[in-house]
């Protein structure tokens, strides 16, 4: 059977490009990817913990689907601003949105 | 009632009508005059009471009536106030209250009682006539009544009432009050017609020019006072243990003893009351006033009061002979020198103003060659005559204004004696007692009560061996008989000079019974004080005078012996005297022709011009000069100025280096652009770019994690 650090180490993987993602790239729906996949390398965390830990306990599964559900929503949300934003501005680049700033 | 108690009561009415009419009179002519004259009459009353209850004691001299209270406490012994009436003052407040009475009576008539009220006159200025149309239609012009006649009434009754205190005081201090009293009366009723700047100039003069004498006297009681814890006078008189060191004491001043200075003192107070030079100036100004103020004041109380003062401290003046020499030349030059303008002086008034000074002198003169009684007695038989004078002249003056009513010509000046003429025929009971007065002034022999004091007073000075003094008084006798014929050649005799004289009107009852009560007293009161070694008439009637007034002195004074030569000498400057003077003035019309019209005399010897310079123009000078321009505005405002710049400098310097500076620029902008300043550099930390934030939020979280992991972890 793989071992827990295998996964453990796919995860802190998926994590860091995920979050390379978010703070390297200039456009939205990128940083938005990125989240996506942090968001992931969580999911699989919960799900391998609860795997090598105590099966009979939801615990793992259960917050696993809560993060799906709130990834939904917020790709849902994030999408329909990015859109907005694109309607009126004509740009996803994260630094032109600047219209609050001094 | 006891006599004691009656003497307390004699000032009091005077001084109840003064408040009656001032508070609830004042509208009321009638009632005011009522309560003056009856206020007068009062006091009359009791003096008359008080008079032949004196006439009748034994030896008043060494037991006078004499009450007193304890007034003010003073460590373990009181001050006390009280009355004292010594044949003295019982000869005195005879005299003053038939003269206060005449005058109050007087004053009803002068004042035009009765008469309509004035077209246009205002109160503050003489009456100016009123036009009443008679029966037949036609119109006159009539004197009208004194605007201010109430407040006349008042004024005179507290004039009165500080006579009064005076005569009937047992001690310096209320003698002092009742003094200080008539001198503020004395301002008030000269400046009476206020109206006019010429009398509220002489109303300022007299009171003045008294104030200089009342300071002195004041010193002079102080300084009695202080050395002989006393000031009545017979605590003083009677203690000759106190007189014999009072007159030995020495004081650091001419030389004079202690009782010499005091006296000397006390006397100035009188130079200024009684008008001697060279306080004499304010006397003649006086005359602005109304006449019967004119008579109240120099005849019967103010200047009277000034020789009664002397007469009563003469047991202290006479302790040093160099005081009495002082006062002697005083007086004696007084009455020369008043007796020289007095010839040269036009207006009726006038005349009798300078002949009052002279009279003045005569008894001061008196004083001081030690004739006691000679002194007192000129000054009553004096009261009497120089009242019914200037009664007199009120009445001419007043006859004068009715013919200037009746021919409308106002420029002509009703007191020019130029102006009259031939008033005999219209104002017969004027002239007659004018006429006894005059000659009891000039001391017309035999008759007139002057001749009989003035006789006496020369006889002293003969006899005591003052030949200065004897030659000085004969001299102004002389003069005084003349001027005195001079102003009634020009005022009665001969042919009217004017229309206005021509329509002179003789003047209402109470105008002339005054006078004729007054020349009764001018005539009679000689008799009273006839010398015992005179020729014929001597011991035919007893000389009660002497006898009565001399006890008034411990030691009394020796009759002198008959003399002829001041005999002579009082008839022929009298007599010599008036006939002169009717010589050269029968025929004079104008004053150009009078050849005595020197400027030195009608300048009155440039005493008025020599005040001025010396003592008037200096005082504006240090006033208006020194002290306004000098002190005030240079010195006291520049001290100012230059504390208010001072001031200002250190409030610009606080502005602009400590509060623009420190407070404003430092601390309040400072706070602001110091907030600015950091608001604007920490600006760009704000990038609005989230990577950065997230990037700065990683590094932070791995720090304090790896912080947290050293600490918590490894430890």
């Amino acid at each position: 059977m793989i071992p827990l650090s295998w996964y453990l180490v796919l995860s802190a993987l998926l994590f860091s490009i995920g979050l390379f993602g978010v703070l390297a790239r200039r456009n939205a729906v990128a940083i938005l990817l990125g989240i996506e996949l942090m968001l992931n390398a969580v999911n699989i965390n919960l799900a391998s913990f609860w795997r090598y830990g105590n099966p009979a306990q939801m615990g793992g599964q259960v917050f696993a689907i809560v993060v799906f559900a709130v990834a939904a929503a917020e790709v849902a949300v994030g999408l329909a601003l990015i859109i907005s934003i694109y309607r009126r501005r004509k740009t996803v680049l994260a630094e032109e949105i600047d219209l609050m700033k001094w | 009632m006891a006599t004691e108690t009656l003497i307390w009561l004699i000032p009091l009415p005077p001084v109840l009508a003064f408040f009656l009419i001032v508070l609830f009179a004042n509208k009321n002519k009638a009632l005011s005059h009522t309560l003056g004259v009856g206020a007068a009459g009062l006091s009359w009353l009791a003096s008359m009471v008080v008079f032949v209850r004196a006439l009748s004691v034994e030896h008043l001299g060494e037991h006078p009536f004499h009450a007193s209270v304890n007034w003010l406490p003073t460590g373990e012994t009181w001050f006390k106030i009280g009355v004292l009436i010594d044949p003295l003052g019982a000869a005195t407040l005879f005299f003053v209250a038939w003269t206060i009475f005449m005058i109050f009576l007087y004053s009803v008539g002068y004042h035009n009682f009765g008469q309509p009220k004035g077209d246009h006159d205002r109160p503050g200025l003489p009456p100016h006539g009123a036009t009443v149309t008679d029966a037949h239609g036609h119109k006159h012009t009539i004197p009208s009544v004194e605007p201010m006649y109430s407040r006349f009434f008042a004024f005179l009754g507290l004039f009165a009432f500080g006579m009064y205190t005076l005569v009937v005081s047992d001690n310096l201090l209320t003698l002092f009050v009742g003094w200080e009293i008539m001198g503020l009366c004395s301002y008030l009723l000269i400046g009476f017609w206020y109206g006019k700047p010429s009398a509220r100039n002489a109303a300022i003069k007299a009171f003045m020019t008294t104030r200089v004498g009342d300071v002195f006297m004041l010193l002079g009681i102080v300084f009695l006072y202080s050395v002989t814890g006393t000031l009545s006078f017979r605590e003083i008189f009677t203690n000759e243990e106190l007189m014999h060191a009072l007159g030995t004491t020495a004081t650091p001043v001419l030389g004079l003893s202690a009782a010499g200075l005091i006296g000397l003192l006390l006397f100035i107070g009188t130079v200024g009351k009684s008008a001697q030079w060279p306080l004499h100036v304010w006397l003649p100004d006086a005359m602005e006033g109304p006449t019967p103020v004119s008579a109240m004041i120099h005849a019967a109380t103010m200047v009277s009061a000034g020789v009664y003062a002397v007469i009563r401290m003469f047991p202290l003046l006479s302790l040093d002979p160099a005081t009495m020499s002082i006062v002697a030349f005083i007086g004696a030059f007084t009455a020369l020198f008043a007796a020289t303008i007095a010839v040269a002086q036009n207006d009726i008034k006038r005349v009798l103003a300078y002949s009052t000074i002279s009279q003045l002198g005569y008894m001061i003169a008196a004083l001081g060659i030690g004739a006691y009684v000679a002194a007192a007695f000129h000054l009553i038989t004096h009261a009497f005559f120089k009242a019914l004078l200037f009664l007199g002249s009120g009445s001419v003056i007043h006859g004068m204004e009715h013919g200037v009513l009746h021919t409308g010509n106002h420029h002509v000046d009703p007191q020019d004696m130029f102006n009259m003429g031939g008033l005999r025929k219209k104002m017969p009971i004027t002239f007659w007692t004018f006429l006894i007065g005059g000659f009891a002034l000039a001391g017309f022999p035999v008759v007139t009560a002057g001749f009989w004091s003035k006789d006496e007073i020369l006889a002293d000075a003969f006899a005591h061996g003052h030949l200065a003094v004897f030659i000085t008084l004969a001299v102004a006798a002389f003069l005084t008989a003349f001027y005195t014929m001079r102003q009634i050649t020009l005022t009665f005799l001969g042919e009217p000079r004017t229309e206005e004289a021509k329509h002179a009107q003789e003047t209402p009852w109470t105008m002339t019974v005054p006078l004729i009560v007054l020349s009764v007293f001018a005539v009679t009161y000689g008799w009273v004080g006839i010398p015992e070694h005179f020729p014929l008439l001597g011991g035919l009637v007893p000389n009660w005078f002497h006898e009565f007034v001399g006890s008034t002195l411990a030691e009394h004074p020796e009759a002198v012996p008959f003399s002829p030569v001041p005999l002579l000498t009082s008839l022929g400057v009298a007599l010599g005297g008036l006939l002169l003077g009717w010589l050269v003035y029968r025929n004079v019309k104008s004053p150009a022709e009078d050849k005595l019209q020197l400027p030195v005399l009608k300048n009155k010897w440039y005493f008025d011009e020599a005040y001025d310079f010396l003592f008037v123009k200096p005082a504006y000078w240090i006033a208006e000069t020194l002290v306004y321009k000098w002190m005030d505005k240079g010195v006291l405002d520049g001290i100012l100025h230059f504390i208010a710049h001072i001031t200002g400098v250190i409030g610009a310097a606080i502005r602009n280096y400590i509060d623009l500076r420190v407070i404003n620029e430092t601390i309040g902008d400072g706070t602001a652009n110091t907030v600015k300043w950091m608001g604007f550099n920490l600006r760009p930390v704000q990038t609005g770019r989230i990577q950065q934030y997230m990037l700065a939020s990683f590094v932070v979280l791995i720090v304090v994690g790896a912080v947290l992991y050293y600490f918590l972890v490894m430890a």
